[in-house]
């Protein structure tokens, strides 16, 4: 049915977006890594755990032979890293996520970067990282970077987002990266699933600076992004207190609900360094470990 | 027609009946709203607004429309500002012009109205006459074609005198045939208008022009408490005026120049206003004219003559002995009848003599010491007027017995006369009447002057010449003789009342005011005047110009004092014989009252109305009102914020300046240098051929994005550089394929060239033809880069060498391919000296960076990747292919890392004797 030319014409502008994003991650995580984890960064990956005597039980070609030839007994390497914890993350598709004011990016765009960064510190540091969503199972290396790029590309046409639960392991972390403008209830009762389920993590809530300030005025009609939702003010100005009052509202219950949870909760805007997000996301991760 | 405005289409007004209309109509529609994408609209749900207040256009806004609307109404009505009134007539048609001083203010406004009138009488086709009241054509009007007076326009001026009203209503009413008359009028009423207006009249309707504005003369100068009062009238009151009066005048250094100003405010009510002007009198005695200010016409000039002069009088009297008898001091009497009218110089002789005054007066002083007499005669010789006064001590003295003294008019006899004393016979003697050829000829002698005591002239032949007064029994009281220019007058008497009562009596002031020892306001008199002739020496012209009165004729000194005005008695400047009159136009007694016209004569000003279309003015300013709306309703509408309000203040300002290309000013090298100095920014050189440019800058493409990736050096977007045009200074680095059809460069852009390699730029000539070139081998491209080269600032170069910097400064390279593998890359040679470093496997090369890298590899089209980041070109073939496009990558980023860190690496040859000196 397709042509290999069309295939790969096809491939090729479905790729395109990928390098630039996985570029600008990569980029974001180097910066961090330079950072702290900078002698660790060559020649990493098989660290070694400790040597045990083998049991029974144990496959023949898991034991160490260097080692065990050294001795009477027979011995198994065990590595560390092999014990790396499942990272999943979800970065909310929805349409509201596109939305940017002014020269700011569009809020799904640092979100995507973001979670992409931490993926990649997350990889380099040996754990495997995958989507809630069943598109990326966790896994671990380069190879998968491209595939969480990949995954992270698409977009939903819903308004708001959830978080999906479908992929998330038992006992795993996770990342939820999202501005949680929508109903907060399916929020909720994913957070509750996820601790019910052991899972901890992080929710970096990813706002636009006019989200911040609302700064509309005269009579003005808001639409969500895909226009299904409409509100009509005659004086946009009038409602600024309120509306501020509802986000400050909503940013409290996120956050109550994150340390309901055992979650750590950041509130990131489009306009700040998104360094500093990834720095706390990254020790955010670190804290739950 | 709605006073001064017009329309060309006034039914279109009604238009504006339709504005209470639109306003419910405006007022009902409340400003459409803004539909926003807003992910936060989901906080927003079930807000509900305070009020509902905003629902209905503000009032201001409203107005601003209708404003708007109503602008474009009036302004399609077509409206003109003072719409030509057509004047229709026929016939021919008589314009009487007063042209006299009067006019003279604005002359200029009367001549435009006059050519108006007379270009409007051509169009309509009438024959014109032009007449000058003022100068009547010796016989009746001459109609020809208003042409032909235009031309004649020029040539009639105003004169400086009035209308003689006999002649000009005996001129009017010997008028004949029908004509209409267009009179214009200096404004001021004179008593003969009536009856020429009734002649005017008689031969058609009259029109009559006249100036709003009122005329101004200036009175002559008074004095009065040593002060010089000046007094201006004016034909109309009504407004408060101000009105600057200059003195003019000579200077000390003989310039004509404004002495002093004084301003002289008219009350509203009044015609007349007056100012005080205090001068000094030497200052005073130089005032040749005062003159109102910016006023044009004779009237407002006012020459002065001797009245106004003050004479300087040095009084010098013998000793005086007789201390406290005030009324017998030789002076006194002179003293109180000089006062008035002179200023008195006290002092001694020979001091005064250098001031240089009118008069000098010697009361009873004989004799003179010698240094003192040779200057005094040299001073009456010089035009002084020398007065003496005989006493006991000339009668006692031996002056002028023998010889006559030169400085005496006459010899004197020993000892004098006494007459009616105590010890002598016969009355006091009175004087006998002037003769006709005394200066004092025509004073009176009054009854109580009588002389009692005198000194004797002797009797010689020049006697009878000198006497210019004498007693009744004939013998000399006052004798003159001229010295030069100068005069010596002695009266035989004393200047007290010992010998006569001459000083007692008015007939002393009289006379020495005839001497012209003092002066006194000119009274005219016509019987004092009678038989003199008097020489014009300076005359005004109707504009208030003093002229030279060159060879007009002497006039009569009755005529001077009792004639009119007029071309034969021109106002100006009258020398007589000792002392000079002035005429002016406006005398002490001119009142200056406004024309009336009777209430059927139509009375128009001088404006020249030019007709002024409003209609553009209007619908602009209707434009400018929708773009205020505009912007008013995006304000308050709330969209009028952040970047677009900017944007729209810039617009309006453009628009507001009406300079469109204003924006054109700023050079085109600020974004750019703005975009290449931001960031690094690699930049390759147009050549002209698109193909090979688009390569460049996707190479450079290519290998930013390779820097981004592998080093800190983070560039953005490449940019092209136009060698003419841009500014090269800003990039550390160009890029230069070379194509043998590109244009070279100008002077001025090698100069900028050269100056870029000097300073540290440098330029990577590509020649692209390392896959045909090489060995011997010509190409194009080499051919056409040695051309482009010849004229820049090249140092010697060197096929680069295996230990050159660029072989180290990121990647460790040996070679240097692009698309193609050529080793055949020149670079600036090193030093000839350059020596092998001490354990190092390189020589000491501390130079520069190489101004120019110089190959044929083709390095842009290794490094190009297209906007989708995939590669344009192939590279050689298979796995081997792409290490050759790696090394490509290594090259370009070790030549930018040479470029940005220069030598760094070569300076790594001393680190051992670095760290031996520092004691490691």
């Amino acid at each position: 049915m397709s042509h290999p030319a069309r295939l790969r014409q096809g491939a090729e502008e479905l790729a395109q977006p990928f390098p630039p994003l996985l570029a600008a991650a990569e980029h974001l995580a180097s910066s961090v890594l330079l950072g702290e984890h900078g002698r660790r960064r060559a020649g990493m990956g098989d660290e070694f755990w400790q040597y045990r005597a083998s049991m029974p039980g144990d496959e023949r070609r898991m034991i160490d032979w260097r080692r065990s030839a050294r001795s009477d007994a027979e011995f198994v390497r065990e590595k560390e890293w092999q014990a790396a914890q499942s990272v999943m993350i979800w970065v909310d598709p929805a349409r509201s996520m596109g939305f940017a004011s002014a020269k700011h990016p569009e809020k799904g765009h640092v979100a995507r970067i973001l979670a992409l960064a931490a993926s990649v510190l997350l990889i380099r540091a040996g754990e495997r990282v995958g989507l809630t969503s069943l598109a990326a199972p966790p896994r671990t290396g380069q190879l998968q970077l491209l595939r969480l790029a990949a995954a992270l590309a698409e977009n939903s046409e819903e308004e708001y987002g959830a978080p999906e639960l479908r992929g998330i392991l038992h006992h795993s972390r996770a990342i939820f990266v999202s501005d949680f403008l929508g109903d907060l209830g399916p929020v909720e009762t994913a957070l509750t699933k996820a601790a019910d389920r052991d899972v901890k993590g992080a929710i970096l809530q990813v706002l636009d600076p006019a989200e911040e300030a609302f700064p509309f005025d005269g009579r003005t009609i808001f639409e969500s992004m895909g226009g299904s939702i409409s509100h009509e003010t005659l004086k946009a100005g009038d409602l600024k207190g309120r509306y501020l009052d509802r986000l400050a509202e909503r940013k409290a219950r996120l956050e109550d609900l994150a340390r309901r949870t055992g979650w750590q909760y950041h509130l990131h805007h489009t306009d700040a360094s998104a360094t500093s997000a990834l720095l706390w996301l990254h020790g955010a991760l670190g804290r739950v470990h | 027609m709605i006073g001064a405005i017009g329309f060309t289409a006034p039914w279109l007004l009604l238009g504006l009946i339709a504005l209470p209309v639109l306003w419910f109509l405006l007022r009902a529609v409340p400003p459409a709203p803004i539909r926003r994408r807003f992910p936060g609209v989901a906080l927003l749900l079930g807000l509900e607004d305070d009020d509902q207040q905003s629902d209905k256009t503000p009032w201001w806004l409203l107005l601003l429309r209708m404003l708007a609307v109503a602008l474009v109404i009036i302004g399609f009505a077509g409206p003109v500002l003072n719409p030509e009134e057509r004047r229709d007539g026929s016939g021919p048609l008589l314009v009487v012009l007063d042209a006299t001083w009067a006019d003279a203010g604005d002359w200029g406004r009367r001549a435009a109205r006059l050519e108006d009138l007379l270009a409007e009488a051509g169009q309509a086709g009438r024959t014109v006459a032009l007449v000058s009241l003022a100068d009547l054509p010796s016989e009746g009007p001459s109609f020809q074609s208003a042409e032909a007076w235009s031309g004649r326009l020029p040539g009639i001026e105003p004169v400086a005198w009035a209308v003689d009203g006999e002649a000009a209503r005996e001129w009017a009413g010997e008028l004949e045939g029908s004509f209409e008359t267009f009179w214009m009028s200096d404004g001021l009423a004179a008593p003969w208008r009536g009856g020429a207006l009734a002649a005017f009249e008689a031969r058609g309707p009259v029109t009559v022009f006249e100036s709003p504005r009122p005329v101004t003369g200036l009175r002559p100068a008074a004095f009065e408490n040593d002060a010089i009062l000046l007094t201006a009238v004016r034909s109309r009151a009504g407004e408060p005026a101000t009105f600057a009066v200059a003195a003019h005048g000579l200077d000390p250094a003989g310039t004509p120049r404004r002495l002093a100003r004084a301003e002289i405010d008219f009350a509203p009510s009044e015609r007349e206003a007056s100012v005080e002007l205090s001068l000094p009198s030497e200052v005073r005695n130089r005032v040749t004219r005062f003159e109102i200010e910016g006023v044009r016409s004779a009237g407002a000039v006012s020459l002065t003559d001797d009245a106004l002069r003050r004479r300087e009088v040095a009084l010098i009297a013998a000793r005086d002995e007789r201390e406290g008898l005030r009324l017998l001091a030789p002076t006194h009497y002179l003293e109180q009848a000089l006062e008035p009218s002179a200023d008195l110089v006290d002092g001694a002789l020979s001091e005064v003599i250098l001031a240089n005054p009118d008069v000098i007066v010697l009361a009873d002083v004989a004799t003179l010491a010698g240094i003192e007499e040779e200057e005094l005669l040299a001073w009456v010789d010089g035009g002084g007027l020398l007065v003496r006064f005989a006493g006991p001590r000339m009668a006692a003295s031996d002056v002028s017995r023998e010889e006559e003294d030169p400085l005496m008019p006459v010899r004197l006899r020993a000892g004098g006369r006494t007459i009616g004393g105590a010890m002598s016979w016969g009355e006091p003697k009175r004087l006998r009447a002037f003769g006709p050829d005394s200066p004092f000829f025509g004073l009176a002698v009054p009854d109580e002057v009588q002389v009692s005591a005198q000194v004797m002239a002797q009797p010689d032949p020049d006697l009878p010449d000198r006497v210019i007064a004498s007693l009744a029994d004939g013998t000399p009281l006052v004798t003159r003789k001229r010295v030069g220019a100068g005069q010596v007058v002695l009266f035989h008497v004393t200047a007290n009342a010992e010998w006569s009562t001459l000083p007692l009596s008015g007939l002393f002031v009289d006379m020495l005011d005839r001497l012209a020892v003092s002066t006194r306001p000119a009274d005219l008199d016509p019987d004092d005047l009678a038989g003199t002739t008097w020489r014009p020496d300076k005359v005004l012209s109707g504009f208030g110009e003093v002229r030279e009165a060159g060879v007009l004729p002497g006039v009569p000194g009755e005529d001077l004092a009792e004639a009119e005005l007029g071309p034969d008695l021109r106002p100006g400047l009258y020398a007589g014989e000792d002392r000079r009159i002035a005429l002016n136009v406006v005398t002490a007694e001119t009142e200056l009252a406004p024309a009336v016209w009777p209430a059927r004569v139509p009375v128009e000003g001088l404006d020249v109305r030019r007709e002024t279309p409003l209609k553009g003015a209007l619908l602009g300013g209707a434009l400018l009102l929708m773009l205020v709306d505009i912007l008013a309703s995006l304000w308050l509408s709330g969209r009028l914020t952040g970047a677009r309000a900017g944007v729209t203040a810039a617009l309006l300002a453009a628009v507001v300046a009406g300079m469109p290309g204003s924006a054109d000013a700023q050079t085109d090298d600020e974004p750019l240098a703005l975009e290449a100095t931001s960031e690094v920014v690699l930049a390759h050189v147009l050549t002209g051929n698109a193909r090979v440019d688009d390569v460049a800058r996707a190479g450079l493409r290519g290998l930013s994005d390779a820097l981004f990736r592998r080093t800190s050096v983070e560039p953005a977007e490449p940019i092209s550089v136009d060698l003419e045009r841009d500014e090269l200074s800003f990039f550390p680095f160009l890029y230069w394929p070379v194509t043998p059809d590109q244009p070279r460069p100008s002077t001025e852009a090698y100069a900028k060239l050269n100056r870029y390699l000097r300073t540290g730029g440098m330029i990577l000539f590509d020649t692209r033809d390392a896959d045909i070139a090489g060995f011997g081998g010509q190409s194009g491209n080499g051919t056409k880069l040695r051309e482009l080269a010849a004229r820049l600032d090249i140092p010697p170069l060197e096929p680069i060498p295996e230990d050159h910097v660029l072989t180290r400064t990121f990647y460790l390279l040996q070679d240097f391919p692009g698309r193609h593998d050529s080793r055949d890359v020149w670079v600036e040679a090193a030093m000839a000296d350059a020596e092998r470093a001490e354990g190092m496997p390189f020589r000491n090369l501390n130079d520069n960076v190489t101004p120019v890298v110089i190959g044929g590899n083709d390095w842009a089209s290794a490094w190009a990747v297209s906007t989708d980041g995939s590669r344009m070109f192939p590279v050689g073939r298979g796995f081997a292919g792409e290490r050759q496009r790696e090394i490509a990558y290594r090259f370009g980023i070790n030549l930018v890392m040479h470029v940005l860190t220069g030598n760094y690496k070569s300076d790594q040859v001393h680190v051992p004797a670095l760290l031996d000196r520092l004691g490691q």
